[in-house]
C-alpha cells in the first residue's frame, strides 16, 4: 500500500500505540489493561507499520526474530515462577518488591509482572510469527 | 534401601563414561557395584532368617498415599541377591561377550538401569512405587531386547515386548489401584501384615484378573508367551540375565508377593494353577521344536516360569517350599546355561545345535559350565536341580490330583532332553562347527561367570544348609506364615525318587530320538508359537487400521467440514442433555432492555445477516468485524472492562488476519453451494438456539457469588493488585495462563511451519 496520508500518519500513530501497548502491560495490575491486551495492541502498531511501510521494512524495526521474542516470553513466565521454590512455597507463588520513589510514589516489581511481560512477549511473538508467515505467501 | 538405588541409578548413569577410560575392564570394575549391593543384602539374612522384615519409608506424594517405601523379608531378599549377584557376573561376561562392540557403554548403561529398576520393584512396599519400578524394567529392558537396533529384527522384538508388557502394566496399574483401595492402604507391609479379608470383597475378582494379565504378560505366561522367545534378538547376556534373575521373574515375584493377601480362593487355584501348568507344558513341548540354543532354552524358561506360576497357584505349603527352591535352582542353571551358550556361539561361530558336536575338547570349561548346569536343569544329583525337582514332584504328588502331576512329569521329561540337547550335544562326539580346527576357548570374563554359578548349583546340591536361612523365610512369604523345613539330597526310596528316575530315563531316551522325531514334533508348533504371535499381530494390524479409518472420516483436512462435526455433535450431546436433564428452562425478560442494547443487538443480528449472504469475501470478513465489534460494546456495556477491549483488538488483528489469508486466495468470490448453504444454515440456526437455551438456563439458576467475591475481597492483600481479571490471570490462576501461552505459542508454531512447507514446495515446483 503507498499511501502518502499512511505513511505520514503512522510514523505518529506507531509509537504512541507501541507506548499505549506498554502502558496497558504495566497498568494491568490495578486498571483495565495488561500483558495480552498490551501486546494485542503491540502486535497492531506494527501491523500498522508494515501496511505502510512494507513487511521488510517492519521486520527491520522488530529487529529480532519473532521466534526469539517467543522464546523469551515462554521462558520469562516459566521462570517467573520459579523464585517461589526459594522460598519452599507453590510453582508460581507471587512475590513483591516495592521501593519508595520521590513524590509520594512507590515502584512495585513482583513476579507476576515477570510473568505480564512473558505473557506480552508471547503473544507479539506468535502473532507476529503468524502475520509475517501470512504476509510472505 | 533408596540410597542403593539412588547409587545404582547413579552409576548406571556414569558407567559409559567409565567405560572409555578403563577399556575392556570396565565390566569388572562396574560388577564392584552389583557385588556390594549383594554383600549390603547379605548382612540382612540373619535378620530376615529369624522372621523379622526389614521396612524404610521415604514420604513421597503422601497426599496420595504415594511413599518411596521399601519392604525386606524373605521373597524379597532372596530376590535382591539374585539380581545383584547374577547382574554382577553378567557385568563381566557382557564385557566379554560384546568386546569390541561399538555401542558397549551403552549397553553397561541399559543393563545397570535395568538392574537398578528390577531390584527396586522386588523391594518396594508401595504398591504405585513398585508399577513405577515395573514400568521402569519394561522400558530398560525394551532399550536392552533393541540393543542391536540395526537389526530390524530386533527393533521389532524390542516393541513386541514393550507392547505386550506394557498392556499388562496398564491392567497392572488398574489392579494395583483397586488393591490399595480394596485393602485401605498401599503399602505391601500393612497389606500383608493384616490381611483384611480381601477376597470376599465385591472387587476382588476384577483386581484379581487385572493383576493376572499384568503378571502373566511380564512373566510370558501362555498365550502372552510369544514376547520371550522373540527376546532372544537381545545379546545373549541381556537374555542370561532377564531369563535367570529378573524381568520375566517379576510377574512371578509379584504373583508370589500378593499369594497371601489375594490367593486361597478356587479362582486364584484353577487361574494360576492352570496358566502355569498350561504354560509348562507348551513351554517346555515348543523347546523340543527348535535347534537354535537360545531359542530352546528360551522356551525351557517359559516352562519354568509356568512351573513357578503353577507352584504358586497351588498355595500349599510344600508348593511354597518348592517355589522357593526352584526358583534359586532354575536362576543359577538357566543364567549358566544361557552364558554357554553365548561361549559357544563365540567360540565355534554358531548356536545351532544341528551343527555343533565335538567342541568339549577344545573348549573344556564352557564344556564343564555348560555341564554341570544342564545336569541341574535336568534334576540329576547331586545338584540343586535334583533337590528342586524333588520338591515340585512332593508337592503335586501330596496334593494335586494325579492327572497334574502326570503333565508336570511330561514336562520335565521335555526339559530333561533339552538340558542334555544344550549342555551335551554340541561338546561331545567328532568335531562339527563352522569355524572347523578354530573352533577355541572364550576369555576368562566369559568362562568364568557361567562356571562360578554351575559350581554354585553343585555346592548347593552337596550342601543346602547355607541357602537354607534364604529359602526357608522366602517360602513363609509365599505362604503369608512361617514354615520350616530343610533340604537334604536324600529323601529315601520313595515314590518321589522313582518319580525322578522314570523322567530321567524317559528324558534320555528322548534325546536319543530327537533327531529322528524332529518333524513330527513340530506339527503342532505352529498352533502354540504362531497362532498367539499371529494373534499379536493381528490386533496390532486392527488398531492401525481403525485409527486409519477414523482419521479418514473426522480428519478430512476440510475446514468446512471440522466445523460441521464439531457443531452438530455439540448440538447433539449439550442439546440432548438440556431437553433430557430439564435443562430447558427460563424465560426471555424484553421489558428491561435499553435503546442501546436493542441497537446493539441489532448491530450484531444485521452483521451476521451480511456475513451470511454477501457473496463478496472481503464483504465478509468487514461485517464480522462489525458483529465483533457490536459483541465488545455489549461487554462494556456489562461494565467487563478488560474483556471488551481485548476483545477489539482481537477482532481488529483478526480482519487483518483475514484479509492477509484473502489475498492469498485465488480471485473470485465465495464458491457457494446452494444445497450445502442451507444445511449450513440450519445448522448455525439450531446452534444459536442452543446457545441461547444454554444462556437462558444458567442465568435463570440463582448466580454463586462465592467466588467471585473471594477474589474480589483477597485480590489486593493477596496479590497486590486491584485489576480482579489480571490478577487472576497472572498470580491466582497463573498456571492456567502459562498453559494457555504455550498453546498460543504451539499454534504459531503450528502456522509457521504450515507456510514454510508450502513455500520450500513452490520453491522446488512441487505441487502445492
Amino acid at each position: 500500500m503507498n499511501s502518502l496520508i499512511l505513511r505520514t500518519a503512522s510514523l505518529f500513530l506507531v509509537p504512541l500505540m507501541f507506548l499505549f501497548s506498554l502502558f496497558l502491560l504495566f497498568r494491568g495490575h490495578n486498571e483495565p489493561g495488561g500483558g495480552f491486551v498490551g501486546g494485542l495492541v503491540a502486535v497492531g502498531s506494527f501491523v500498522l507499520y508494515a501496511m505502510a511501510y512494507g513487511l521488510a521494512e517492519a521486520r527491520r524495526a522488530l529487529r529480532v526474530s519473532p521466534v526469539t521474542l517467543v522464546a523469551w516470553g515462554i521462558f520469562l513466565a516459566f521462570v517467573s515462577g520459579l523464585l517461589a521454590a526459594l522460598y519452599g512455597t507453590p510453582y508460581l507463588t507471587g512475590y513483591w518488591l516495592e521501593y519508595p520513589l520521590p513524590g509520594g510514589l512507590k515502584l512495585k516489581v513482583g513476579t507476576p509482572t515477570l510473568f505480564d511481560i512473558g505473557v506480552f512477549l508471547v503473544v507479539v511473538g506468535s502473532i507476529l510469527t503468524m502475520i509475517f508467515a501470512l504476509e510472505e505467501e | 534401601m533408596l540410597a542403593i538405588l539412588l547409587i545404582a541409578f547413579l552409576v548406571a548413569g556414569l558407567a559409559p563414561l567409565l567405560h572409555a577410560p578403563l577399556g575392556r575392564r570396565t565390566g569388572w570394575v562396574l560388577a564392584l557395584l552389583p557385588l556390594g549391593i549383594f554383600a549390603y543384602f547379605l548382612t540382612f539374612v540373619p535378620r530376615v532368617s529369624q522372621g523379622e522384615a526389614v521396612v524404610h519409608l521415604t514420604p513421597w506424594i503422601s497426599s496420595l498415599q504415594i511413599n518411596l517405601s521399601f519392604y525386606l523379608d524373605g521373597l524379597s531378599l532372596l530376590f535382591a541377591l539374585l539380581i545383584s549377584g547374577i547382574g554382577a557376573l553378567v557385568l563381566v561376561y557382557g564385557g566379554g561377550y560384546l568386546e569390541g562392540d561399538r555401542y558397549l557403554g551403552r549397553f553397561y548403561l541399559y543393563i545397570l538401569l535395568f538392574m537398578a529398576s528390577m531390584l527396586g520393584l522386588v523391594l518396594a512396599s508401595n504398591l504405585i512405587t513398585l508399577f513405577v519400578f515395573w514400568e521402569l524394567t519394561s522400558l530398560t529392558s525394551y532399550l536392552l531386547i533393541g540393543y542391536k537396533h540395526q537389526s530390524e529384527k530386533a527393533r521389532k522384538a524390542a516393541l513386541q515386548a514393550l507392547l505386550v508388557t506394557g498392556i499388562g502394566g496398564l491392567a497392572l496399574l488398574a489392579g494395583l489401584i483397586l488393591l490399595g483401595f480394596m485393602a485401605g492402604t498401599f503399602e505391601l507391609h500393612e497389606l500383608l501384615a493384616a490381611p483384611t479379608p480381601l477376597q470376599e470383597h465385591p472387587a476382588y475378582l476384577g483386581a484379581l484378573v487385572l493383576i493376572l494379565v499384568g503378571a502373566f504378560t511380564k512373566s510370558a505366561q501362555f498365550p502372552f508367551h510369544f514376547w520371550l522367545p522373540g527376546a532372544m534378538a537381545a545379546p545373549t547376556p541381556v537374555s542370561a540375565y532377564l531369563h535367570s534373575a529378573t524381568m520375566v521373574k517379576a510377574g512371578v515375584y509379584l504373583l508370589a508377593r500378593l499369594a497371601p493377601a489375594m490367593g486361597g480362593t478356587e479362582v486364584w487355584l484353577y487361574a494360576v494353577a492352570g496358566f502355569g501348568l498350561v504354560t509348562a507344558f507348551v513351554g517346555s513341548y515348543l523347546a523340543l521344536c527348535y535347534t537354535d540354543l537360545k531359542l530352546m532354552l528360551a522356551y525351557t524358561t517359559v516352562a519354568a516360569l509356568g512351573t513357578l506360576t503353577f507352584l504358586i497357584g497351588l498355595g500349599t505349603p510344600e508348593a511354597a517350599k518348592a517355589m522357593a527352591v526352584f526358583l534359586l535352582a532354575h536362576a543359577l542353571y538357566k543364567a549358566a546355561l544361557f552364558m554357554g551358550a553365548g561361549s559357544v556361539e563365540h567360540g565355534s561361530g554358531s548356536r545351532d545345535v544341528s551343527q555343533l558336536a565335538g567342541l568339549g575338547p577344545l573348549m573344556p570349561l564352557s564344556f564343564a559350565a555348560a555341564l554341570l548346569a544342564a545336569a541341574s536343569m535336568a534334576g540329576l544329583p547331586p545338584l540343586l536341580g535334583f533337590i528342586g525337582k524333588e520338591v515340585v514332584y512332593e508337592s503335586v504328588l501330596h496334593q494335586a490330583p494325579s492327572l497334574l502331576l502326570v503333565a508336570l512329569v511330561v514336562a520335565k521329561v521335555a526339559v530333561v532332553a533339552v538340558a542334555l540337547l544344550v549342555g551335551l550335544k554340541p561338546f561331545v562326539g567328532s568335531l562339527r562347527a563352522p569355524l572347523g580346527q578354530k573352533v577355541h576357548e572364550v576369555s576368562a570374563s566369559m568362562w568364568l561367570p557361567p562356571l562360578l554359578l554351575a559350581l554354585l548349583g553343585l555346592g548347593f546340591g552337596l550342601f543346602p544348609k547355607p541357602v537354607e536361612p534364604l529359602l526357608v523365610p522366602a517360602a513363609g512369604a509365599v505362604l503369608g506364615e512361617a514354615v520350616a523345613f530343610y533340604l537334604a539330597l536324600w529323601h529315601g526310596l520313595n515314590l518321589v525318587l522313582l518319580l525322578s528316575l522314570l523322567t530321567l530315563l524317559a528324558g534320555v531316551l528322548l534325546y536319543w530320538l530327537w533327531e529322528r522325531l524332529g518333524p513330527a514334533l513340530r506339527v503342532y508348533e505352529r498352533l502354540f508359537a504362531r497362532l498367539p504371535e499371529r494373534g499379536y499381530e493381528l490386533s496390532l494390524e486392527a488398531m492401525s487400521a481403525l485409527a486409519a479409518f477414523q482419521t479418514r472420516a473426522l480428519q478430512s483436512g476440510r475446514m468446512p467440514r471440522y466445523l460441521l462435526l464439531i457443531l452438530s455433535f455439540t448440538l447433539l450431546l449439550v442439546g440432548s442433555t438440556l431437553f433430557l436433564r430439564e435443562g430447558l428452562v427460563g424465560r426471555l425478560d424484553l421489558a428491561g432492555f435499553s435503546v442501546f442494547e436493542w441497537a446493539l443487538a441489532l448491530l450484531v443480528l444485521v452483521g451476521s445477516l451480511v456475513v451470511a449472504t454477501t457473496g463478496s469475501r472481503l464483504m465478509a470478513v468487514a461485517a464480522l468485524g462489525v458483529v465483533g465489534y457490536a459483541v465488545a460494546l455489549i461487554f462494556l456495556v456489562y461494565g467487563a472492562i478488560d474483556v471488551a477491549i481485548t476483545q477489539i483488538a482481537v477482532e481488529t488483528l483478526t480482519v487483518i488476519l483475514l484479509v492477509l489469508v484473502l489475498r492469498a486466495l485465488p480471485k473470485g468470490g465465495l464458491d457457494v453451494n446452494p444445497r450445502g448453504r442451507w444445511r449450513d444454515a440450519a445448522l448455525a440456526v439450531a446452534f444459536g438456539a442452543l446457545m441461547t437455551a444454554l444462556v437462558l438456563g444458567v442465568t435463570s439458576l440463582p448466580f454463586d457469588t462465592r467466588l467471585s467475591e473471594w477474589f474480589a475481597e483477597a485480590s489486593y492483600p493477596l496479590a497486590r493488585g486491584r485489576n480482579i481479571v489480571n490478577v487472576i490471570l497472572v498470580d491466582f490462576r497463573a498456571l492456567d495462563t502459562l498453559g494457555e501461552i504455550l498453546v498460543l505459542v504451539t499454534a504459531a508454531v503450528g502456522v509457521y511451519g504450515l507456510l514454510r512447507l508450502r513455500a520450500r514446495r513452490k520453491e522446488r515446483g512441487g505441487r502445492v
